[in-house]
């Protein structure tokens, strides 16, 4: 895997606006199951937004990546950041991406997913472990195709579904692919 | 060869299964397949056993476990199924959206109305959030773009979402 530099590079001072946090909406809001619309990556509205997921996913604990469906706006922006994670190899640090997909992706792995949306559950979801992405940064609007693998690569997946209107929930593997975080008392 | 289905419901706590699959092996029973989970806290298992021992045999090996009330259990003799080979497809439902009441019967009743069989089921409620996940089996020839159109359908009439999708087995 090679590492695209100029998204590695990227921080989130490039945007040149202060984040602010943002509330985050959990399941069954409908903007979780809405897919979202495709943005102008250099709209003041979108950098803004993109400052704001980083600045929200910052604060959260253990949080390695946050949709813009997350907060409320049904738009195709996401920010992940997987630096801290154990489970991580190479990985492009802090980054934002609009309009991105996955333009390939390559053996298969199921490993557990929660997700902040989803507090009360986690479920086995089976993803690619090598994907191509491809998307455009904030702010400038340059496009970016990178090679993510491993955490990265599910990360990246599970943001990409929230900016579809997907959750990781409608991934799961089976009827006992499903788990409660907490017992009922 | 004569088959016993056994159910244990009823309040959780260490030492249940323990104490069922001990008296369960005492009577020279065969454990053959099992299901335990916890609903709503719950303790809920369900055993085919195989062997020679009758019902009220099992019944009174098991007696111990209901004895303080907390436990029911039951036993009733049942034939042997024969797994079907089955020519169709396999898929994992799963529909998510706020809790209200009829999400399951009308989901499960689409799958019904093309002849499907669901394996397994699991639903969860999480606060107002419902989750339905089942696996399916489809017979061959189902037109699965019209069993998914049907699904949306109702899914958007209970204002819930739904996705169907291959199951997939990855041969190792
Ligand atoms: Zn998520």
């Amino acid at each position: 895997m090679s590492v695209n530099t100029r998204v590695l590079e990227w921080t989130e001072t490039d945007l040149g606006v202060a984040g602010e946090q943002r509330e985050v909406v959990r399941a069954p809001a409908s903007v979780l199951a809405t897919p979202g619309e495709r943005v102008d990556p250099t709209s003041p509205d979108v950098v803004r937004l993109a400052a704001d997921l980083v600045a929200t996913m910052r604060v959260s604990p253990g949080c390695v990546g946050l949709a813009a469906p997350q907060v409320g706006v049904g738009a195709k922006v996401f920010c992940v950041d997987v630096s801290e994670h154990p489970k991580t190899r190479e990985h492009h640090g802090t980054f934002v991406l609009c309009n991105a997909e996955v333009v390939s992706g390559s053996r298969n792995e199921k490993a557990r997913e929660g997700c902040m949306s989803v507090p009360d559950l986690t479920g086995d979801v089976k993803r690619p472990s090598r994907i191509v992405v491809r998307g455009q940064l904030p702010g400038t609007g340059e496009e970016v195709e990178l090679e993510a693998e491993a955490f990265e690569a599910r990360a990246l997946q599970h943001e990409i579904d929230h900016c579809d209107g997907l959750l990781f929930l409608d991934r799961a593997a089976g009827a006992h692919a499903v788990y409660a975080r907490k017992t009922y008392l | 060869m004569t088959l016993h289905a056994i159910t244990v419901l009823g309040h959780d706590r260490p030492g249940i299964i323990a104490e069922t699959t001990d008296k369960i092996a005492g009577l020279g029973l065969n454990l053959e397949d099992s299901t335990m989970t916890l609903l709503r806290g719950h303790f809920a298992m369900m055993l085919v056993c195989e062997g020679p021992a009758d019902d009220a045999e099992i019944e009174q090996a098991l007696a111990p476990l209901t004895a303080d009330g907390s436990l029911t259990v039951t036993v009733r003799e049942v034939p042997a199924e024969r797994a079907e080979a089955g020519d169709g497809s396999s898929w994992v439902l799963s529909v998510h959206g706020g809790d209200r009441p009829g999400i399951v019967s009308a989901v499960v009743a689409v799958i019904a109305g093309v002849g499907g069989n669901i394996t397994d089921l699991t639903t969860r409620l999480a606060s107002d959030f419902y989750l339905l996940v089942a696996e399916v089996d489809l017979p061959s020839g189902t037109d699965v773009a019209a069993v998914e159109s049907e699904l949306s359908r109702v899914a958007a009439d209970l204002g819930v979402g739904v996705t169907l999708r291959a199951a997939e087995t990855d041969e190792l």
